[in-house]
């Protein structure tokens, strides 16, 4: 994206250098703007942006949330980055290579990199850094997603010392990191801030402060410089980044505002350049009055109706589950209910590159057929409209899964005659309720991929998977999904892991609904501002245009 | 005076303590706790966040420390903020719900005071249909209808003011968020200035002062309105405590650092140690404030020594 070269707006680039300090960059590479668009850089390259909630903590290796991981991909670089279509390229190591059996990566760090004080970033660094995430003295919320590295899961249970871990150092610039078991997305899986480096004296020094504004040394674009907690975070360029010259915005500040309409409010007043979200209920004003301003496009989550498959009515009864999805008129709930522009969906994986989706027979019939079906299936399955079936739908305390529920419910009533209970409880009651499996019969459900793989997916409704509250225990489909875990051919476990969704679809514990989508106000002014499926920003990639 | 105050403050201690015990168990029973969330957290992890967070010992022992560690002043780190003490989070939040709250009450009470003054002295004619027409809407549109309105009046649509956040903390992000604190309270506290001051001034030393022939405004002013006072003082206790910690849908709608919105996302997120600290906090405040009006109301009306 920073390829071009250009020659024009001297006085602003000496501008926006003079602001950025005396960085170790001597020249600045110039960013697409100008030539033929005729596009300016704005004098104030200073970029706002709405934040969702409050970050937990700005600590990569203990943060979870997708608000904190916004900041973190600013902050932090790691060793591997994910562009907009989603494939990896190099960041924190220049190069790479993968041994035979799929087990060893080496990477060779970049030189010249620095930690935002000036500090070389070496390959002791990273290794400090990779065995402080898994280090149960962490609290790592999200160490599992680290285990794919060798020793990783014994470390977190405490069984062994952190320096177990499969990772070496093997001089100053080259990291070699040893895996359990063929991971093909595991280059993927670097770019999340588990996998990020943290500045070992100053985690030494400040302990759990460490990540508070003044004690944080990052190795990203931007070094944090103010952190108010429910006010704003706001950090600056990293003068030492060592990609700094193509670095276009000096200064990012992050507001957490959960509440959407506030946030609608904030853009609108130009207060914020982007928006986090938007609401629902908002989506047909902003169509009408800010249409070249609304970026919607796909992200990678299902959102589905989980069957509990433990107990009746649906233990057991395959017709049933089947007859209820097959009721639903998906078309309908993404076009009048969900409403901004929600893919319909008949399978469990989002559509990603490298993987096919695993549509059933009956994604491609009318509705009509759909329900005629439904209709034979739900009286196979031993009830008929005579007697009716009684169900309880649970959701989360939400306006939108509210409506989708009314929806759905009356669609059940029509097709099938099907009477439905509907529930609301607040978040971690729902949460509770949901996994203790007692009581559930259908509830409301939402998957968003850790990382860009049909396994993340896949893998959820393994029978000993922690989330998996449907209680669907499969042996054919565990099966498969333990083998594509080890098998290192990706063709091989591609077919795996389709054959896995394909058993997973006829069994039909989960109803899925519609694949999820970003949808955001981004102001004219912002440039570079690139959709991708992961919904993943980095503000180095952007720029803010004369307006 | 001394014995009043000390008898006061020695009757609040178990006063608070039983409400932290009440809110300790409480959040402990609500379903749920701290770490659960939709993500997969695996048992082993989830072992070591609860001991490290003193979860695991039986809950007598955890309320005991829980005490211990309240005494020596210490709030506990928070569950969510994990960057964060609680006494940290308080310190942050507090002044900027105070300054809202205090600017606030003080835009009630002059306000409200005047109107209602105002209202009584023209009892029935229009002036005072006016007030209590006003105010009557005032006490009826909730703040979550009042703040989005303003706000995209003189934000949105004029853009004279900032929609939301501190900024630099200055009149101009304040001013709404004030306004639409106070103007509930506006109304309420005319309304009772207008009903005390008519029957303040139906009394007979009010008459004896007009038969002197003293000007209206001065009999009101020096002799009506300090008796006419005692119902809204009464008042102010509560109403301080509820602009300081109920400016709750204000924060969040105007995206203020306030301390109001760590007690509702505290108790969502089942941060045991920010909702009881939130919650002693308020506590302790509110003790304090009835205290402060209690002296106050003894220095307006006399008898209240007795």
């Amino acid at each position: 994206m920073h390829s071009h070269r250009l020659s024009l707006m001297g006085a602003v680039l000496a501008a926006a250098l003079f602001t950025a300090g005396c960085g170790p960059a001597e020249q600045r590479t110039a960013v697409p703007i100008g030539g033929a668009s005729g596009a300016e850089l704005a004098e104030r390259q200073v970029f706002r942006r709405g934040n969702g909630a409050e970050p937990e903590t700005l600590d990569p290796h203990r943060a979870t949330s997708v608000t904190a991981g916004n900041i973190a991909r600013d902050l932090f670089e790691g060793l591997t980055e994910m562009t907009p279509d989603g494939s990896v390229k190099p960041a924190a190591a220049e190069s790479w290579t993968i041994s035979e059996d799929s087990l060893v990566y080496t990477f060779r760090l970049r030189s010249g990199a620095r930690w935002s004080n000036g500090d070389p970033v070496t390959a002791g660094d990273w290794l400090f850094s990779l065995r402080r995430a898994v280090d149960p003295a962490t609290l790592s919320d999200y160490a599992a997603i680290l285990y794919p590295i060798e020793g990783a899961r014994a470390i977190v249970a405490g069984e062994a010392a952190p320096d177990t871990l499969g990772v070496q150092a093997l001089d100053e610039q080259t990291l070699e990191i040893r895996l359990a078991a063929p991971t093909p997305y595991f280059l993927g899986l670097l770019t999340h801030s588990m996998s990020y480096p943290v500045h070992p004296p100053s985690v030494e020094r400040h302990g759990e402060r460490y990540a508070r504004a003044g004690n944080l040394v990052s190795n990203g674009a931007y070094q944090l410089t103010e952190w108010v907690v429910q006010s704003h975070i706001r950090a600056v360029r990293n003068p030492y980044y060592w990609n700094d010259a193509e670095t276009v915005i000096n200064e990012v500040w992050y507001y957490p505002i959960d509440n959407q309409d506030a946030e609608l409010r904030r853009y609108r007043t130009g207060e914020l350049d982007m928006t986090e979200k938007v609401s629902s209920r908002q989506v047909d004003w902003i169509q009408r009055n800010l249409a070249d301003e609304f970026v919607i496009s796909p992200y990678f989550g299902t959102y589905y109706y989980g069957l509990n498959v433990t107990r009746a009515p649906f233990q057991g009864n395959r017709e049933l589950r089947l007859a209820l999805s097959m009721a639903i008129d998906r078309d309908v709930i993404t076009e009048r209910i969900s409403g901004t522009g929600e893919i319909p969906a008949y399978s469990w994986v989002p559509p990603i590159p490298g993987y096919t989706q695993q549509l059933p027979e009956w994604a491609g019939w009318t509705q009509a057929e759909r329900e005629a079906e439904a209709r034979r299936l739900f009286e196979q399955s031993g009830h008929a409209a005579e007697s009716p079936l009684v169900l309880e739908l649970i959701y989360n305390t939400d306006d939108n899964h509210r409506r989708l529920a009314t929806a759905i419910a009356s669609m059940w009533q029509e097709v099938l005659g099907v009477e439905t209970r509907l529930s609301n409880q607040e978040w971690k009651v729902f949460l509770q309720t949901r996994r203790e499996r007692r009581q559930t019969q259908v509830f409301r459900s939402g998957w968003i991929g850790d990382y860009l793989d049909a396994f993340t997916f896949t893998e959820l409704l393994h029978s000993t998977y922690g989330l998996n509250d449907t209680g669907y225990a499969s042996e054919r489909y565990d099966e498969l999904v333990d083998t594509a875990a080890l098998e290192a051919d990706p063709a091989r476990r591609r077919a795996l892991l389709e054959e896995a969704e394909r058993v997973l679809i006829d069994d039909h514990p989960i109803i899925p609904l519609y694949f999820y989508v970003t949808a955001r106000l981004v102001k004219p002014w912002v440039g570079g501002y690139v959709p991708n499926i992961m919904d993943q920003h980095y503000t180095k990639n952007l720029y803010i245009l004369k307006h | 005076m001394l014995r009043f105050t000390l008898n006061r403050l020695l009757g609040a201690i178990p006063t608070l303590l039983i409400l932290i015990a009440v809110a300790f168990f409480l959040i402990r029973m609500a379903p749920g706790g701290p770490f659960d969330s939709e993500r997969q957290l695996p048992p082993e992890i989830e072992a070591n966040l609860r001991a490290a967070y003193n979860l695991d010992a039986p809950l007598h022992q955890q309320f005991l420390r829980y005490l211990a560690d309240l005494a020596r002043g210490d709030f506990g780190p928070s569950f969510q903020y994990r960057d964060f003490t609680v006494t940290e989070l308080i310190a942050s939040g507090f002044p900027v719900s105070l300054r809202l709250g205090g600017l606030a009450l003080l835009l009630a009470l002059v306000l409200g005071v005047t109107a209602g003054t105002l209202a009584a002295m023209r009892q029935n004619r229009a002036p005072d249909y006016a007030v209590m027409a006003v105010s009557m809407t005032g006490i009826s549109v909730p703040n979550f209808v009042m703040a989005p309105l303003l706000v995209l009046v003189f934000a949105v649509l004029l853009g004279w003011l900032p929609a939301g956040g501190l900024g630099d903390g200055g009149w101009r992000h304040l001013l709404l968020p004030v306004i639409c604190l106070a103007l509930p309270q506006v109304a309420y506290i005319a309304r009772l200035t207008r009903g005390s001051m008519i029957e303040v001034l139906r009394s007979h030393f009010i008459r004896t002062a007009r038969a002197q022939g003293l000007a209206m405004h001065t009999i009101v002013l020096r002799h009506a309105l300090k008796p006419a006072l005692l119902p809204v003082v009464s008042f102010l206790g509560p109403a301080a405590a509820g602009l300081i910690t109920g400016s709750v849908v204000i924060e969040q709608i105007f995206g203020l650092p306030g301390l109001g919105r760590y007690f509702v996302q505290g108790a969502l997120n089942r941060d045991y140690t920010l909702v009881m600290g939130v919650v002693v906090f308020y506590g302790a405040l509110i003790i304090l404030f009835n205290f402060l009006v209690d002296l106050l109301y003894g220095w307006l009306d006399p008898r209240v020594k007795a």
